[in-house]
């Protein structure tokens, strides 16, 4: 019995490991951002560009900032949520309309909805590489201060809206006011 | 026929010279900012297809990455400057050779931690074979006693 335990130790080990692993995403890749000041920038607004949008202005609010493409096939997928979400009106949301042409970006609003407050048009993606981007969509959550505090890394789904976004909004609204 | 050969053999080196010139880098302008270019983006990960390195994908981010990195070249930025606004953005992940964190102990000193422990049992199992299969001779005490044992079982067959 005895020389059979610790291979027996071993192997279960093993298969601990894989089996966490099976369930992990090798895609999510833990941001360096969180709980550090959103990169600043200021961009054309993709309606009216001769308008721009900066991040600096949103300075006291708690905000969402959504990365979208109109080539992007999952923000398809995560965009009819977004439009339920925006009508909740729990938190303003902000569009950054990632390395996309004009005519495409306005037609997938045209046909789709626009839940955004406004999207700001990134179209080099200079700044979705200062925020970390690399995939669309990703959701950032930020506070009053500016810092991010949540960063979603594909569509939001309904079960990370009601147990991670809704909560810290209202956490970081609550403590915003006192 | 010989003439004709030489035309061939013309024409496809024309034709190598072609595809030699299509692959050199778009906006190589400048070789210097090139070959630095090509060897930092091979220390970096393409983080949308992630086995590959910055300098192999061509996948759209891999390409803004490498006109930022290609821009803070010629801005006069160095190697660890532009490593560290990459990780400030990307984390540690875009890096291909992880740096020694504790985090990243288990990465890096792991394999040596199992290659020692498989030669501490390997040499425990050749250890422990050898000795079981020592032969140890019979001293005068066992010898004694076989016979004893021997004597006092022929008596029992003759009684």
């Amino acid at each position: 019995m005895g020389r059979y335990l610790i291979p027996l130790v071993l192997f279960m080990v093993l298969a601990g490991f894989l089996f966490v692993g099976l369930n992990r995403d090798p895609h999510e890749v833990p941001s360096p951002l969180i709980n550090k000041a959103a990169p600043a920038f200021t961009l054309p607004q993709l309606k009216d560009p001769t308008k721009t949008f900066s991040a600096q202005e949103m300075r006291g609010k708690v905000w969402i900032l959504n990365v979208w493409a109109s080539w992007c096939v999952t923000c398809r997928d995560e965009h009819p949520l977004l439009l339920e979400y925006a009508k909740t009106r729990a938190v303003p949301i902000y569009g950054l309309n990632y390395k996309d042409q004009r005519p495409d970006a306005l037609a997938w609003l045209g046909e789709l909805g626009d839940p955004y407050v406004l999207s700001a048009a990134d179209v080099d993606g200079r700044v979705a590489i200062d925020y970390g981007v690399y995939g669309a969509p990703e959701t950032y959550v930020i506070d009053q201060s500016g810092t991010i505090r949540f960063k979603q890394i594909g569509p939001v789904t309904p079960d990370v809206w009601s147990k991670q976004v809704l909560p810290l909004v209202q956490d970081l609204n609550r403590k915003g006011n006192q | 026929m010989k003439k004709l050969l030489l035309i061939c053999f013309v024409i496809l080196s024309l034709a190598v010279t072609v595809v030699a010139w299509d692959v050199r880098p778009a906006s190589g302008d400048d070789p210097v900012v090139e070959k630095r270019l090509m060897d930092l983006s091979k220390e970096l990960r393409c983080l949308v297809c992630q086995n590959e390195t910055l300098a192999d994908s061509q996948a759209g981010l891999a390409e803004d990455l490498r006109r930022e990195i290609r821009e803070q070249i010629k801005a006069g930025k160095s190697d660890q400057e532009i490593i560290s606004f990459l990780t400030q953005r990307y984390g540690q992940f875009i890096l291909y050779r992880p740096r020694v964190t504790p985090t990243t102990y288990l990465l890096w000193f792991g394999p040596f931690v199992l290659l020692i422990g498989g030669l501490v049992v390997l040499f425990r199992y050749i250890r422990y074979n050898r000795d079981s299969v020592k032969e140890e001779p019979l001293n005068s005490e066992d010898r004694r006693r076989a016979a004893e044992l021997l004597a006092s079982d022929s008596r029992k067959e003759t009684a």
